[in-house]
């Protein structure tokens, strides 16, 4: 199997299963009980904290875990602009978010917030110029995804950091950092973001967990209530095992990360220099410097339909993403390539590849030449 | 007083010297359809069937009885002796949960007298009944035209009372009427026809088509879930699922674009021919509706039924969509029919299609294909589901 849909979701490290099973089969024990089993499991999520803190360089403090990307977007949008609100209702974000990250906004537009989606260029950055400007005496929230999943454009965020600072309101920064963690090399503090998300399967680990980083001058408000689980931020029984699953997958990758991101950065070049040698009307949509994730290569194969190349490759036990999908009723169009310009006809036509530490030369030249086949094969059907 | 389901009959009654026959297919599918309920006995008592079972399952029977075809309508009933005090009795228990689901004002009682022997008539059986009802219940009137509340009386062999009438599909019991193979598609109509079809007795099978890798295994992913939402009206339910993306890369290679989707059907209907043959079907059912779409009008249909000898049974043809769309809904198929999977690529559709094809042109079109070699290739690599 080639699997290059990374960004969906990865394979869990077998030291990620086996410390998952483990806790399943002995750590069953609630972090909120008296007794001993209790408080052997809060244990072992506090080590789980302290890891991911570590990775993070913050304080463990400032770390709360939730059910995934998703949760941790929706708490830091809705308390950010629930807590705000008397200062001001403007909230900004990019037109290239996540559903998770737009989709609050549409909601908080509704609850009478008005929001700027701020345009990005042809290759999926925004124009600071134009944010210095979106800035308003009653701007509460900036919020930014770091990598776009997608392209992979990899937003400046210090160069929006020093933006807000400069700027009257000094709105909140939130940066949704799904497909940045464990993935490109930055420092919270030096960015000095003030709400920071992440998720456990994007890096080997369990899906169903993920965490938010709160920094410490910011205190915010749960959305949901109960038994004031994770400093009361996030109530429910702690996901244990969920918990102590992405606490191995960070520590690996922390071990890993120069060497993993490094081998992610070659595969990409290697992968983008061969189709373009071998396939003629392509274009490659992702940057190829330090721009943009080393992990994303978007793709552009003209005259071809990305499903059917998707199945094509599926045939072959190679897995990949397109951004679009057929339908007779007109295709369902990815609104972040859109919002680079991308013309309907090249929408349909773009693939996007996603590595892995797993992933060798030998895969990609492979999927190179089934690709080559397919498009070729689907070339011929559609040129008539 | 105990509480029995009562089921009457539709057309089968009128079916003379083979009603045993039918009566008996019927009585097999009902058994099928609440096997797992739990009921104790299904009898038949002049012209009805009855099935004694803890009333506490009637809500699941009555709900699977529905789906039972031949069926006209289903009562919950009490059964007591033919006794004028017993069904009066019966008569105010019905009356008073009735009256307790909504206040009603009127009601008329309505009595068969199947057992002549019973010495009172039904007018005086109903006025006598009538009379009890308006002794126990001050604020009912009687309203013989139009009343809120009908109350049946039916004097067989034993005495049945009831109020509710659960409307079924009628139609004939599954199985009296042969075996027929429909072209499943994942849209609203085809699972429409096969229903229609079904209730009309037809065995049902199904073969669907596809164009992986041209189209997603979502798609008939989507089409196993219709056969599976059918199969609770028909049964088990064998499913033939043939790959034809080499004829469409053929006729797409050889023959005008804009005879696309009527060659590819031509060679849907060969196909679906060559396996009802081989497996003894006697018909095959399309979800075709005159005039929707281009390979759909009148000479599209012409074109299409030529490449078959076997009758082609196509029970929407004149119905409209809106009235599709409502059994579709009605029967269950609707959701799943419109999620997006799309079983033909559009890669394959033609920007213009032919709405006039001429047979003769299509066949000479045909005649730059290897028709028997395609059709065999699809053949020998179609996968076979048995989906229940």
């Amino acid at each position: 199997m080639i699997y290059l849909d990374n960004c969906a979701t990865t394979k869990p490290r077998k030291e990620v299963i086996d410390a998952m099973v483990e806790a399943l089969t002995n750590d069953f024990g609630n972090p909120s009980s008296l007794h001993r089993l209790g408080l052997l499991t809060e244990k072992k999520v506090k080590e789980a904290r302290e890891i991911v803190a570590n990775f993070l360089k913050i304080d463990s403090k400032e770390l709360f875990f939730t059910s995934g990307g998703t949760e941790s977007n929706n708490i830091a949008v809705q308390s950010i602009a629930r807590k705000f609100s008397k200062k001001g209702k403007h909230i900004i974000t990019t037109s290239i978010e996540h559903p998770s990250i737009l989709n609050v906004y549409k909601y908080l537009e509704g609850e009478g917030y008005s929001v700027t989606y701020l345009d990005v260029d042809q290759s999926g950055y925004i124009d600071l110029e134009m944010l210095t400007n979106a800035i308003k005496e009653d701007t509460i929230l900036v919020s930014i995804i770091h990598v776009n999943n997608e392209i992979g454009s990899l937003q400046d965020i210090k160069g929006i950091k020093d933006i807000i600072n400069k700027s009257v309101s000094k709105p909140i920064l939130h940066v949704d950092g799904i497909q940045s963690f464990g993935k490109v090399d930055f420092s919270l503090k030096d960015l000095d973001v003030d709400t920071y998300s992440f998720s456990g399967h994007k890096i080997y680990g369990p899906k169903g967990v993920g965490g938010l980083y709160i920094n410490k001058r910011l205190k915010l408000n749960p959305i949901v209530f109960g038994g004031n689980q994770e400093s009361g931020l996030r109530s429910g029984t702690e996901n244990v095992p969920g918990i102590i699953g992405l606490g191995e997958a960070v520590r690996i990758m922390s071990k890993n990360f120069e060497a993993e991101s490094k081998h992610a950065f070659e595969l990409k070049k290697y992968m983008a220099d061969g189709i373009l040698k071998k396939i003629d009307d392509v274009k490659i949509n992702t940057s190829l410097d330090n721009t943009s994730s080393p992990y994303i290569l978007s793709v552009t194969f003209r005259r071809t339909r990305g499903e059917v190349l998707l199945h094509y490759l599926e045939e072959k036990d190679i897995y990949v993403s397109t951004s679009s999908a057929c339908s007779s009723r007109g295709t369902t169009k990815s609104h972040v390539l859109r919002a680079i310009n991308m013309c309907d006809d090249d929408i349909e036509g773009t693939i996007r590849f996603c590595f892995s530490y797993e992933i060798t030369k030998e895969d990609i030249d492979y999927t190179i030449e089934q690709l080559k086949l397919a498009v070729d094969d689907i070339r011929s059907i559609m040129g008539r | 007083m105990e509480k029995v389901i009562s089921v009457s009959l539709g057309e089968i009654v009128l079916k003379g010297l083979n009603r045993k026959y039918f009566e008996d297919k019927l009585i097999k599918q009902i058994r099928k359809a609440i096997n797992d309920l739990g009921y104790e006995k299904i009898y038949k008592e002049q012209g009805k069937i009855y099935i004694e079972a803890d009333d506490g399952v009637f809500p699941q029977i009555t709900h699977r009885l529905r789906k039972v075809f031949g069926l006209v309508y289903i009562s919950p009933c009490i059964k007591v002796e033919k006794d004028m005090e017993k069904i009066g009795e019966a008569a105010v228990e019905l009356i008073k949960n009735k009256l307790a689901e909504s206040s009603y004002r009127t009601f008329k009682v309505e009595t068969n007298r199947s057992d002549k022997s019973f010495p009172i008539k039904s007018p005086d059986i109903s006025r006598a009944i009538g009379g009890v009802i308006l002794r126990n219940f001050n604020e009912l009137k009687v309203d013989v035209h139009n009343p809120d509340i009908y109350l049946y009386v039916d004097i067989k062999q034993n005495a049945y009372i009831y109020i509710d009438r659960i409307k079924g599909y009628g139609g004939l019991p599954l199985g009296t009427n042969g075996k027929g193979l429909l072209l499943l598609s994942g849209g609203i109509d085809s699972p429409v026809a096969g229903f229609m079809m079904a209730k009309r007795g037809v065995e049902i099978s199904c073969v669907h088509y596809h164009s992986y890798p041209f189209t997603s295994e979502r798609a008939e992913e989507k089409v196993k879930d219709l056969a599976h939402i059918l199969s609770r009206y028909m049964g088990e339910i064998k499913m033939y699922s043939v790959n034809i993306l080499n004829i469409q890369k053929a006729i797409n290679k050889n023959c005008p674009e804009n005879q696309m989707t009527i060659l590819s059907r031509r060679f849907m209907m060969r196909i679906a021919e060559r396996i009802a043959l081989e497996n003894d079907y006697n018909a095959l059912i399309t979800g075709e509706n005159l005039g929707q779409v281009a390979s759909q009008t009148i000479y599209g249909l012409n074109a299409t039924n030529r490449s078959v000898s076997l009758p082609v049974f196509r029970p929407l043809i004149g119905f409209d969509k809106v009235d599709i769309i409502e059994i579709a809904k009605d029967i269950e198929t609707y959701e799943t029919s419109i999620q997006p999977y799309e079983d033909c690529c559009t890669v394959f559709l033609p920007k213009h299609p032919v709405t006039k094809p001429k047979v003769e042109d299509i066949e000479e079109s045909e005649k730059a294909l290897d028709i028997e070699l395609l059709i065999e290739d699809a053949i020998e690599n179609m996968k076979i589901y048995t989906i229940s």
